[in-house]
C-alpha cells in the first residue's frame, strides 16, 4: 500500500472516530441523564427513542442566524470555537486503538503532545471570552482560565506519575508496560488525573465558567449558530477524549480478558464508554462547585496527592 | 458529616444509579391516554332530561358561568282538575373559559342532571368557542363513567340506612327490642 493511501485511511478514520463517537457520546448523555432523573430522554427524532436527536440539532443550528456582536473582535471571535475543537482532533491522532500500530500516528512523546494540546483549550476560551466584549463571557472565561491553569498541574503531574511507571512516554508503550495490578498502585494518579480531566473540559461539577444560573452560558453567552454548536461539538470530544485518555493511561487500554491481538479495539472502546458513562454520570449526581471550592479541590487537595503519587511511583519503581 | 469521607459521594452515585434502573415517570401523553383518576374534573355534562330548570345550579356558581333560559308550558293531564305548569329548558350554557371547575354546580343539583367527565381535551383557539350551548354539553354525557365502587370499610349511603329503616319498620318488630339511639 502506498504510503499516501495508507495516510488517508488513518486520517479519514479518525475523522469518522471523531464525528460519531462524540454523537454516540452525546446521545448516551441525554438518555442516560434522563433516565436518571426518571425522565424517558428524546422520544422523537428519528421514531426509534430519539436517536437522531443530536443529527436534528445539529441541522437546528446550521440553520440559524450567526450573530456576531458589533463590538467583538471579528476576527478573533469566529476563530474561537474552530481552536477549541482542533486540539481534541489532534489528540485523537495519537491515542492507541489497538496493539501492532493500531493509531493513526504513533508518536514517541505521545503523552506530551497530548498535554500540550489539550492545553490549546485554555486560548480558546479566553479568545472566545475577551473577543465576545460581554461581561459574562469575560468573567466566564477569566474563571475557565483559572480553572484551567490550575486544574493542568494535577494532571499533568497523574499522567507523569503512568509515565514514569511505565517509563516511556509512548501511548501504545504504557499500555504495552500496564500491569493489572497498576490499577491499584496507580489509582490515586488515575483519580486525580480523571477529576481533573473533568475540570479541564469543564465538565459538570466543574462547569463555574460556564455557570448558566449566573453567568448565562459564559464564555459561549454571545454565540450563535453552528459556532456555537462547535463549541458543545467540543464538550462531548473532550468527554471521548479524557475517557480515552484514561483508558489508555490507566485501565490499561487494548488489554482484555482474552485475545488482545485481536479484539484490542473493542475492548479500548469498551473502556472508553465505561468512563464516558461515569463522567456522565457524575454530572447527574453532584451539584457544581463553588469557585473557591473548585480551587481549593485543586490546590490543596489534588496537587499534594498527586505529588504524593509521584514519590510513591517512584520509590516502587527503585524498589522493583 | 458522615462517619465515612466521601461515603455522601458513594450515595449521590447510588441514588441516580437505581433511579435509572426503575421506569420513568414520563408519561407520554398524546401518544397514550393518560391513565385519569376516578371522578377527574375533565369537562361538565348535562343530562338534559333530569333538569327541571329549578336554577339552582346558576344561582350557585362562584363565577356565574352557567346560562339558563326557559319558558313555561301548560301540560294538561286527563283526570286532573286543572292544566299543570311545567318548565321547558330553552338555553343551557356553561362558559368554560369562565368556570373554575369548582363542581359546585354538579353537587347543588337535586336532580342529577350535571355530571363530571374526564374528557379534557376541548381546547379552543377561540376563546368564545368555549361556551357549550345543551347539545354540546349533552355529547358529553355519554363520557361520563359509571360511579366508583363504594369504599367497602365506609359508612353505608343514606338512602341504604333509611332503605333499611323503612324496612325494618315496615316487617313484623323482632321478639327482642332493637337497641335505640
Amino acid at each position: 500500500m502506498p504510503v499516501w493511501a495508507e495516510l488517508l485511511i488513518r486520517v479519514v478514520a479518525v475523522l469518522v472516530a471523531f464525528l460519531t463517537l462524540p454523537l454516540i457520546i452525546g446521545q448516551a448523555e441525554h438518555k442516560v441523564m434522563a433516565h436518571m432523573q426518571g425522565r424517558l430522554g428524546p422520544m422523537y427524532a428519528g421514531a426509534f427513542h430519539g436517536w437522531a436527536q443530536l443529527v436534528a440539532d445539529g441541522i437546528k443550528f446550521v440553520q440559524k442566524e450567526d450573530v456576531t456582536p458589533r463590538e467583538a473582535d471579528r476576527a478573533v471571535f469566529r476563530l474561537a470555537p474552530i481552536v477549541s475543537l482542533l486540539p481534541y482532533l489532534l489528540v485523537l491522532l495519537v491515542i492507541p486503538l489497538g496493539p501492532h500500530g493500531l493509531v493513526a500516528q504513533p508518536l514517541d512523546i505521545g503523552l506530551f503532545f497530548v498535554l500540550a494540546v489539550v492545553g490549546i483549550g485554555v486560548v480558546s476560551v479566553l479568545m472566545a471570552a475577551w473577543s465576545s466584549a460581554n461581561k459574562y463571557a469575560l468573567l466566564g472565561g477569566l474563571r475557565a482560565a483559572a480553572q484551567l491553569l490550575g486544574y493542568e498541574l494535577p494532571f499533568v503531574l497523574a499522567a507523569a506519575s503512568v509515565a514514569m511507571a511505565a517509563g516511556s512516554l509512548s501511548l501504545s508503550e504504557i499500555v504495552r508496560a500496564w500491569q493489572p495490578w497498576w490499577l491499584l498502585w496507580q489509582l490515586p494518579a488515575m483519580l486525580i488525573f480523571f477529576t481533573a480531566g473533568l475540570a479541564e473540559i469543564r465538565r459538570p461539577p466543574f462547569d463555574m465558567p460556564i455557570a448558566e444560573s449566573e453567568l448565562v452560558f459564559g464564555y459561549m453567552t454571545e454565540y450563535t449558530g453552528l459556532r456555537f454548536a462547535f463549541f458543545l461539538l467540543a464538550e462531548y470530544v473532550g468527554i471521548l477524549v479524557i475517557a480515552a485518555l484514561t483508558t489508555v493511561l490507566f485501565l490499561g487500554g487494548w488489554r482484555g480478558p482474552f485475545d488482545d491481538a485481536h479484539l484490542g479495539w473493542l475492548w479500548t472502546l469498551l473502556k472508553i464508554f465505561a468512563v464516558a458513562f461515569v463522567i456522565i454520570w457524575i454530572r447527574v449526581s453532584y451539584p457544581r462547585l463553588r469557585e473557591d471550592q473548585l480551587q481549593r479541590l485543586c490546590w490543596l487537595v489534588l496537587v499534594p496527592l498527586a505529588l504524593a503519587q509521584l514519590l510513591l511511583t517512584a520509590a516502587v519503581k527503585l524498589a522493583l | 458529616m458522615s462517619a465515612i469521607p466521601g461515603s455522601g459521594l458513594a450515595k449521590g452515585l447510588a441514588v441516580t444509579l437505581k433511579t435509572m434502573t426503575k421506569r420513568a415517570h414520563t408519561h407520554q401523553y398524546p401518544d397514550v391516554e393518560p391513565d385519569l383518576p376516578p371522578r377527574s374534573r375533565g369537562v361538565i355534562a348535562l343530562l338534559e332530561e333530569n333538569c327541571t330548570v329549578c336554577m339552582l345550579c346558576a344561582r350557585e356558581c362562584p363565577d356565574w358561568c352557567i346560562y339558563i333560559d326557559s319558558h313555561k308550558e301548560e301540560v294538561i293531564v286527563p283526570g286532573a282538575a286543572r292544566p299543570r305548569q311545567r318548565n321547558v329548558l330553552d338555553r343551557f350554557a356553561i362558559d368554560f373559559s369562565l368556570c373554575m371547575y369548582c363542581g359546585i354546580c354538579i353537587e347543588a343539583c337535586p336532580f342529577d342532571a350535571l355530571y363530571w367527565s374526564p374528557e379534557f381535551e376541548y381546547a379552543e383557539y377561540d376563546i368564545r368557542d368555549l361556551l357549550h350551548e345543551k347539545e354540546r354539553l349533552g355529547e358529553w354525557v355519554a363520557t361520563v363513567p359509571a360511579p366508583p365502587a363504594h369504599d367497602p370499610n365506609g359508612e353505608p349511603a343514606k338512602e341504604e340506612t333509611s332503605a333499611a329503616k323503612k324496612a325494618a319498620a315496615a316487617s313484623p318488630p323482632p321478639a327482642s327490642p332493637p337497641p335505640t339511639g
